[in-house]
């Protein structure tokens, strides 16, 4: 009886698609998180302008981005652009879409705390030494925010891959509905085979959430020196 | 200044959220239509002139609509599907699946993203003010599950006895209504009264025929002996809501597939392998869009 459940894998092509799938929640995660370091870095050094109507729109952004649940922006991106706008998006144009509106957002945040935690003597010490604004910043500040940058960026992403499981709601098959299908099909020959199933999509998230902390880790200690 | 930060957001936040409610539920609150707004359904000419049809269909419902281990897209539904594909647009192959959701298949059709749903779409009121539903093609009601050795045949056989129901299901709401008379023991999971089934603490078991029918055919010394009773539902395919030209061509083809008997061969083909030859077809099929 034991070998039943993990056999459903190995029949047909299952194995296949749930790599598929996983490319899949890949690939939206990947290409949102690009966007969102982009835009974020843009926004945060918008957000710790002084002007208070600058900081004031960046913030009404932030809280719309923090109080909208992920799900409901892509139901308005994927259904409300169709049936509002006549815009007919892709599953997946739609998640990148809202990943994006998201992860600028909370980039943002975490490059402007970033920008801000870094001490005020920082930027004298550097002006002291008669180094240019331009200088300062490339030399002494930006390189001090990376550093505390990669940790929280990378929890984001992290983050996102994860989130990935709720665009099954607008279509697009990612792994975690592959998994269903594989589990449905076999569900009266084989009714065990969802533990493997799910055993398996959990083995997926953790070979490609595992590489980026590790890589993460690296890059701390080689940049604290 | 923080006040009225406060009140902006929550401007922008109430409008969003009116944005998302006529999204997510297509309420009355857009007075310009009476089903809320919707994007244009493409016309049966349109569908003909680019020689696909996007059919919204279950993935993961088993034997409805469902992906075998080839990743090929099977079942009862999908059968039909198929056949519209090939007499609408001359091929199987000019059928495009679109994987739908339960919970959003009215969503799908009012924002045009799909052509039809065939995803064991049950017809109810609510929904037949939102979309436009054809013809019925199956039917579902209960079905009583009862060991071989003490068989219950007809519902009056079950005075007395234990009837094993799911809490919540509407083979709880039927036998409480309809039925007093008879003991209800109830569980919250399918599992757990399969389970007091197997080991005899009820004399039968009360669920959707489908369901009956599936489990007591991989169940040995168990049969679905009672195959429909309660309400009937009918299940149809739904177009958008005003897309008659749509909605008329599939009526007619319903009817016209009755002349082969063609939802017979359909169960024959995707259904049979799953509910066994136990069961009269007749319980589940309808032809012709039908229902006696």
């Amino acid at each position: 009886m034991q070998d039943l459940g993990i056999q459903v894998l190995f029949q047909g092509t299952n194995f296949l698609r749930l790599c598929g799938g996983i490319w899949v929640s890949l690939r939206i995660a990947l290409v949102s998180m690009l966007a969102s370091i982009l835009l974020g870095i843009l926004l945060g050094s918008i957000m710790t302008s002084k002007n208070k109507i600058i900081r004031f729109i960046c913030r009404i952004y932030l809280e719309i981005v923090r109080i909208m649940p992920q799900l409901v922006l892509l139901f308005l991106v994927y259904f409300g652009a169709a049936k509002h706008l006549g815009m007919d998006i892709s599953g997946e144009l739609s998640a990148v879409i809202v990943f994006t509106f998201w992860g600028a957002a909370e980039m943002g945040d975490l490059v402007r705390s970033a920008l801000i935690s870094i001490s005020i003597h920082q930027y004298e010490s550097g002006y002291a030494l008669g180094m240019t604004k331009k200088q300062v910043f490339m030399r002494v500040i930006i390189p001090q925010t990376i550093r505390r940058l990669i940790p929280s960026a990378m929890n984001l992403l992290t983050r996102m891959i994860k989130t990935t499981s709720l665009v099954v709601l607008i279509g697009v098959v990612e792994v975690v509905k592959v998994g269903k299908q594989v589990i449905d099909a076999n569900r009266y020959t084989t009714p065990d085979a969802a533990i493997w199933i799910y055993g398996v999509i959990f083995l997926m998230y953790f070979a490609i959430c595992f590489p980026f902390s590790k890589a993460t880790s690296i890059l701390e200690r080689r940049l604290k020196d | 200044m923080k006040k009225r930060l406060l009140s902006i957001i929550l401007g922008i936040t109430v409008g969003l959220g009116a944005l998302t409610g006529c999204a997510s539920s297509s309420s009355s609150s857009s007075a310009s239509s009476p089903v809320g707004a919707q994007a244009k359904a493409r016309t049966l000419e349109e569908i003909k002139s680019d020689g696909k049809i996007k059919i919204g269909v279950f993935s993961d419902k088993n034997p409805f609509g469902y992906v075998d281990s080839d990743g090929n897209i099977q079942g009862y539904d999908v059968y039909f599907a198929k056949r519209i594909g090939k007499d609408l647009l001359g091929s199987e192959e000019a059928v495009e699946f679109v994987y739908v959701e339960a919970a959003s298949r009215v969503e799908y059709l009012q924002s045009g993203k799909v052509d039809v749903i065939l995803a064991n779409f049950t017809v109810t009121e609510e929904r037949s003010e939102k979309v436009d539903f054809a013809l019925p093609y199956m039917k579902v009601a209960l079905g009583v599950v009862s060991p071989d050795a003490a068989p219950i045949t007809e519902v009056e056989a079950l005075k007395d006895k234990n009837l094993i129901v799911v809490k919540g299901t509407t083979a709880e709401t039927y036998f409480t209504e309809q039925h007093p008379e008879i003991k209800l023991v109830k569980y919250d999971e399918y599992q757990e009264a399969y389970d007091a089934l197997l080991d005899g603490r009820g004399d039968a078991f009360a669920t959707d025929n489908t369901e009956a029918l599936a489990w007591s055919n991989q169940n040995e010394g168990f049969s679905t002996t009672i195959g429909s009773i309660g309400n009937i539902d009918s299940i149809a395919p739904a177009v958008q809501k005003g897309n008659t030209e749509l909605l008329n061509w599939i009526n007619d083809e319903i009817k016209a597939l009755a002349d082969e008997s063609f939802f017979h061969a359909a169960y024959e083909a995707t259904l049979l392998p799953v509910y066994g030859d136990t069961i009269d077809p007749e319980n589940l099929v309808v032809e012709g869009g039908v229902i006696e």
